[in-house]
């Protein structure tokens, strides 16, 4: 037998996109501060595909190799055909997750996907009081939330919480996690704010100090410790703070490919925002080829497409330059390194966006929430004093 | 914890084993990640069903790769391993 090398396969050698996420569709009964959906998501609700164009997308998507499937949006609950999707995808062999608010999560829908094989079920949770939950989502959903993750419970499926970290709960991380031990959660991811779409537009409302991180991760930790192996936490660092950026997607076109409600297929989530991209969709493109020859997903593959100081840089293997949407969002150089890093001419932006995050005057600004309202206005050209700062929200 | 050889492992719940075509490898799949095992990770794992006892696992894989000479220690320590990981738990 060959050597064991901890039983992990290491020779891999071409991308395969491993995993598909659909967001299915963007509509939401929910509106949260930092949704990462685009603010023009309302040019996308029309035009969904349908039931049988979705499964072909799976059953083209498991052919190229991909294994996790994410069923995310919007609120996919919204759909009334998630329990065929949950069928086939079940058939084909993936490992299917529904990322969900838990709005629409229903007894009779929650046993049409346990019989149906779908393996776990990712609810968003957003903080210990009704008052705070409510406020961020701009709904009344905390009651229900509650009632949600039982009956996820109650079905045997593991209990994975995901909560968005911002300023209006990062002072709660104990009582959330006890919270969450309470649940019986087997995961909790505990998501700092990335700052794409809603969420950038209302950055000096949701960015939490420096001194505010490290107090949520040193808690993060001790209660890791007391814990043990019963619940996994996951805790997402915020980039903002950091001196590099993070491997975005793991590299552009190398394990993620993402289906939008409308069919266009995107190696990350807001690719939308990048200039002169043409985003190739399955409705008249076969997905294998979009995934190996399409323009879209061999532009920012590998390192070809670098400059300076990104191309001749030790560290480019660890993060490819970082995110291509936030060097664009923030710099206007969708080539440019992400400004996260200290060796990018843009760090200053990253700067002064903490800056501007400390400043009252900024952080008394009204939230713009994610609503179809919102969108609408945004697409025709409102709210421009939010936008002036990021080079690509419409 | 120490693995014996008349313990008896499966795979853990919400965790998946399963063959890939398209990577040619076993994989295990769980909640929000993957993992592809190499040949021997799979044939070892392949075999823990809930019903063989590490010896019984052991044995197989020794019929299997005659020329391998002594996996004793390697499987046992996979089996360390992928308990770490909780990709099995103890029956
Ligand atoms: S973040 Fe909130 S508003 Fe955005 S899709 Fe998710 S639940 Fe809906
Ligand atoms: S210069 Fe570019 S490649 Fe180097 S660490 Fe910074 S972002 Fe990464």
């Amino acid at each position: 037998m060959a050597s064991l090398n901890n039983g992990v396969e290491s020779n891999v050698t071409q991308t395969q996109p491993l995993w598909l996420l659909a967001e299915i569709t963007y509509r939401c009964p929910l509106h949260c501060a930092f949704c990462y959906n685009p603010t023009d998501y309302a040019d996308y609700t029309k035009n969904e595909l349908g039931t049988d164009e979705w499964i072909k997308v799976l059953r083209d998507a498991r052919k190229l190799g991909a294994l996790q499937l994410g069923i995310s949006g919007g609120e996919p609950l919204l759909r009334d055909d998630i329990e065929d999707i949950v069928v086939e995808a079940n058939h084909l062999g993936y490992y299917s997750n529904l990322i969900t608010s838990g709005v629409g999560l229903t007894e009779k829908r929650i046993d049409a996907f346990k019989s149906g094989g779908l393996d776990h079920i990712q609810l968003s949770m957003h903080d210990i009081t009704e008052e705070i939950s409510n406020f961020v989502t701009d709904t009344s959903t905390f009651k229900l939330k509650q009632k949600v993750a039982a009956m996820i419970k109650d079905r045997g499926y593991p209990m994975v919480l995901n909560v968005v970290i911002h300023r209006y709960n990062i002072g709660h991380i104990k009582e959330i996690l006890e919270m969450a031990e309470a649940l019986g959660a087997d995961y909790v991811e505990l998501a700092n704010t990335q700052y794409y779409g809603w969420s950038l537009i209302n950055r000096n409302q949701l960015m939490p100090t420096k001194e505010q991180i490290d107090e949520a991760e040193k808690i993060t930790n001790e209660f890791r410790e007391y814990i043990g192996n019963k619940m996994k936490i996951f805790f997402v660092v915020p980039d903002y703070y950091a001196e590099r950026p993070k491997k975005c997607m793991n590299g552009w076109g190398e394990v993620f490919m993402i289906v939008t409600a409308n069919g266009d297929v995107l190696p990350c989530h807001s690719a939308r925002v990048l200039p002169d991209m043409n985003f190739p969709n399955v409705t008249n493109n076969d997905l294998k080829e979009i995934w190996y020859d399409s323009t879209a997903f061999n532009k920012y593959r590998g390192d070809d497409w670098m400059k300076e100081p990104c191309r001749s840089c030790s560290e480019k293997e660890n993060d490819l330059g970082g995110c291509r949407c936030q060097a664009f969002l923030l710099s206007g150089d969708a080539e440019a390194a992400d400004p996260i890093c200290t060796k990018s001419p843009h760090r200053h932006l990253i700067d002064q966006a903490l800056e501007d995050s400390k400043n009252e005057r900024l952080q008394a600004q009204p939230i713009i929430f994610r609503t179809d309202k919102n969108s609408k206005e945004i697409i025709q050209g409102e709210h421009k004093e939010r936008l002036k700062d990021f080079k690509a929200l419409p | 914890m120490n693995i014996e050889h008349g313990d008896v492992y499966k795979i853990s719940p919400h965790h998946r084993f399963q063959w890939e075509e398209a990577q040619n490898c076993y994989v295990i799949l769980f909640p929000e990640g993957m993992v592809k095992l190499n040949p021997s990770a799979g044939e070892i794992l392949n075999l823990v069903d809930g019903k063989n006892t590490v010896l019984d696992v052991i044995t197989s894989l020794k019929k299997k790769f005659k020329d391998a000479g002594d996996i004793d220690k390697d499987i046992i320590s996979m089996f360390q391993f992928a308990l770490e990981k909780a990709w099995i738990t103890k029956d």
